[in-house]
């Protein structure tokens, strides 16, 4: 089994974590943890997944700079509302019961 | 005239920018003459789709597969006209909304814009992950405008929505991932030929896991469960954004994709959007029948409508009248709803009450919100002469002509269900109002913007033709 | 139950993604043979920057779009009446550290900036160091958090994104949107990486600086 191919099963079991993670409810803070474990693990596929033959392919590498980007400008955004919800006064209704 | 096509993507997010730059709460008249450019620049771009066919165009020059394309068809033009042309009564009720709503409207121009443009780049990509781009734009906007400046309820289903948009986009990514793995190229002009012959089962695993983060994002059911908090609770002109438009955006990317790469793939799959959009019908239109407030009604409504958008599915491959009948319900759905919401606005802003009781008196204090209620009603419930029935009329239609009458059934159903919601307000509305205390007068602006929506909801029955002839090009695509 | 429900789920999905990513077939050639035909026309040495900033620079405009919206959702949640004080403990430690970092990290910043056409580097990075050089200044009360963005951040955090779609919208006139004339292309990528680093500095340190409530009074 080629390296690349390694990068991409580890991917697909972080990914199945993540998900796992982010639907069942809990703490969003945790949820938010499971979500960026969600997103390595999708970016390690398609990475992984280019990089069976052994060469480097750039195009996946400079869409999986594209994606993290987007996980941290995510990542920011849902911290942002944890922590309103978590404030004090904001408490009240924050039960999650999705 | 140049050509119309970049600009409806640059232009949104220009005044997005330039309204943040402005400052909290300013933007509002910019927006308006951004929104009122790009709606010129989107017809004239329908005129040369009609006159030219579908277009193509090459960001940065180079062409797929090394570079990203622009794919435009009579559905997408379709779609960015209808996206301009809501948006724009939609922003001329917000100025007048948060002109007195204060902190829930410091940045909402600049997140409605980035919005609009994130829609309208979805609407012409044709490069999968630059489709992945465009939806986490367009779900970020829409959770941060859901947020802005609530409570603790608004920030929770707030938080709700992010996750369910979340989960929904990282599905999409991890399908893109095993696209580019199987195929090596993510444009899906070239993936056509590529997944219609013997495709490796991580490209099946793709379709699915893309199409389940769509249905997600969509609010099928049984993913709705995020959408009638976020929509029932978020301001209402933003309420109205999402019902009528950003649903309608992942909505119309699986339509794409489903009628084009993924066709061959997904054909013994095609009666399973049917009997969730079944089952969205039944039970959506069932809790706004319960429903106790008029925004949750209305965005429970939503969770229904979106159904008959996935009825149609197992018909699309056979019967030509099938793809007509999704194209008037997502037209027709997205004004009647814009206008509902609007006129739900006026009537909580004047009766300063949000319960479906409270409506009691508003036939006389409102008649002219009442009456745009009443329009858009009609086209939620499908009578004629309204583009809903239109919608439901042609996919009775097809339907009949496959022999699948429990569709059939369904849309009939349907139909006496939204009655039933609809006329339960409309009722309360002509009960002798109690004694006033302080009477608050209904914004012209707000009053009117929704008048002209939901009059449009029902015109388009009228004046179907000439939408059917700017969609012809769909059916040869 | 429901804990049980998605376990069960997740397990049978890994199980069928697993089996799918090892039945594929061996890969083709892909997209590197034509990045390196076209390379000599992106205006940088090297490939992903290419791809990044010239092939595929439409993804990376809308990526920034992406983190203004973040931030625009951040700031809509926040309460309006933040008030801003400096705090009260010193940590000389801490403060003495982040003195002389803070140099080396924007030396270091503008260095990515510049090795991003030839080499690993580039605007993300370079303004990751130079976020990461504020939050350690906060961390050690050499910054206060922020308050509501003032004139000059607002100019700063969307400068970078409006020179972006400037130079997008100034080369629609010699074809497309985003389309480099190929003599010119590595200064333009210059020009908007320049403006990007600045921008996206200020906007992940704001990610980070108006969350914080360290040294705010309420």
């Amino acid at each position: 089994m080629s390296t690349g191919m390694l990068f991409a099963l580890v991917g697909a079991l972080l990914f199945t974590m993540g998900a796992a993670g982010v639907a069942l409810p809990g703490a969003p803070l945790r949820r938010i943890v499971a979500f960026n474990v969600m997103g390595s693990g999708a970016l390690l596929v398609l990475v992984g997944l280019a990089q069976r033959g052994g060469g480097v392919d750039p195009v996946p590498q400079a869409m999986v700079l594209t994606g993290i980007v987007v996980a941290v400008a995510a990542t920011a955004l849902a911290l942002a509302l944890a922590r309103r919800l978590g404030a004090p006064g904001a408490r009240a209704a924050s039960g999650d019961d999705d | 005239m140049t050509d119309p096509l970049p600009w409806l993507v640059v232009l949104p997010l220009a005044w997005a920018s330039v309204a943040f730059l402005l400052g909290p709460g300013r933007g509002a008249v910019l927006a308006a003459f951004g929104v009122a450019l790009q709606c010129a620049l989107a017809f004239e771009l329908a005129a040369r789709v009609q006159a030219a066919g579908a277009l193509r165009y090459a960001v940065g020059g180079w062409g797929s597969p090394l570079g990203i394309d622009w794919y435009v068809d009579g559905l997408a033009v379709l779609m960015l006209g209808l996206t301009q042309v809501v948006a724009l009564p939609l922003l001329l009720y917000a100025r007048s909304y948060f002109g007195h709503a204060g902190a829930a409207g410091r940045y909402f121009w600049p997140l409605a814009g980035f919005l609009i443009g994130g829609m309208n780049a979805l609407f012409v990509s044709a490069d999968l992950f630059n489709l992945y781009v465009t939806l986490e734009i367009v779900g970020l906007a829409a959770v941060g405008l859901v947020a802005a400046g609530g409570g603790a309820a608004q920030l929770a289903a707030a938080l709700r929505y992010l996750f369910a948009t979340l989960l929904g986009s990282g599905a999409f990514l991890l399908g893109v991932a095993l696209i580019y793995g199987a195929c090596g190229t993510v444009s899906i002009e070239l993936l056509g030929p590529l997944l219609a012959g013997e495709a490796p089962r991580a490209v099946y695993v793709a379709v699915v896991l893309m199409s389940v983060g769509l249905f997600l994002k969509t609010a099928l059911f049984p993913f709705h469960y995020w959408l009638p908090p976020a929509h029932g609770g978020a301001a209402v002109p933003v309420s109205a954004l999402l019902s009528a438009l950003v649903i309608k955006a992942s909505f119309y990317l699986l339509l794409r994709l489903w009628l084009d790469i993924f066709a061959p793939l997904v054909q013994p799959l095609a009666w399973l959007p049917a009997v969730l959009g079944s089952a969205a019908i039944l039970w959506g239109s069932w809790q706004a029948v319960r429903a106790e407030h008029l925004k949750l009604l209305v965005a429970w409504s939503t969770v229904a409508q979106i159904g008959y958008l996935f009825l149609a599915f197992p018909l699309l491959a056979t019967q030509a009248a099938a793809l007509d009948a999704v194209v008037f319900q997502t037209v027709s759905h997205a004004l009647a709803k814009a206008a509902m919401f609007a006129a739900t606005g006026v009537v909580i802003h004047v009766t300063g009450n949000d319960t479906v009781a409270g409506v009691a008196g508003v036939a006389q204090r409102l008649p002219l919100t009442l009456f745009a209620f009443a329009l858009a009603g009609v086209t939620l419930m499908g009578l004629p002469p309204s583009g809903g029935f239109l919608a439901k009329w042609l996919l009775i239609d097809a339907a009949l002509a496959e022999g699948a009458w429990p569709l059939v059934l369904v849309v009939l159903l349907g139909g006496l269900l939204a009655a039933w919601y609809v006329f339960r307000v409309l009722r309360q509305a002509f009960l002798l109002a109690p004694p006033t205390e302080v009477a608050v007068r209904a914004p012209r602006l707000m009053e009117w913007s929704a008048l002209l929506l939901a009059a449009a909801s029902v015109a388009l029955g009228v004046r179907g033709i000439e939408l059917a002839r700017l969609i012809a090009p769909v059916g040869a695509s | 139950m429901r804990r049980g429900a998605v376990g069960v789920a997740a397990l049978l999905f890994a199980g069928v993604l697993i089996g799918a990513l090892l039945g594929l077939p061996a890969p083709g050639a892909g997209l590197p043979p034509l990045v390196t035909a076209q390379m000599g026309n992106s205006g940088v040495t090297h490939p992903v920057t290419a791809v990044l900033l010239n092939f595929r620079g439409y993804d990376t405009l809308l990526e920034v779009a992406v983190l203004l919206v973040a931030l625009l959702g951040l700031l809509a949640v926040q309460r309006s009446e933040r008030a801003v004080a400096p705090g009260a403990a010193v940590e000389p430690v801490l403060q003495t550290l982040a003195r002389r970092a803070a140099p080396l990290m924007v030396v270091v910043g503008v260095y990515l900036l510049w090795a991003g056409a030839s080499r690993p580097g580039g605007a993300f990075q370079a303004a990751a160091v130079l976020a990461a050089g504020a939050v350690l200044a906060h961390l050690a009360r050499l910054l206060p958090a922020w308050s509501a963005p003032r004139a000059w951040l607002r100019t700063g955090i969307t400068g970078g994104f409006l020179v972006f779609l400037a130079v997008a919208v100034a080369l629609l006139g010699g074809g497309a949107l985003l389309q480099y004339p190929p003599a010119h292309a590595g200064l333009l990528i210059l020009l908007i990486e320049a403006g990007l680093t600045v921008s996206l500095a200020l906007l992940l340190a704001g990610l980070f600086l108006f969350l914080s409530e360290e040294g705010t009074r309420r």
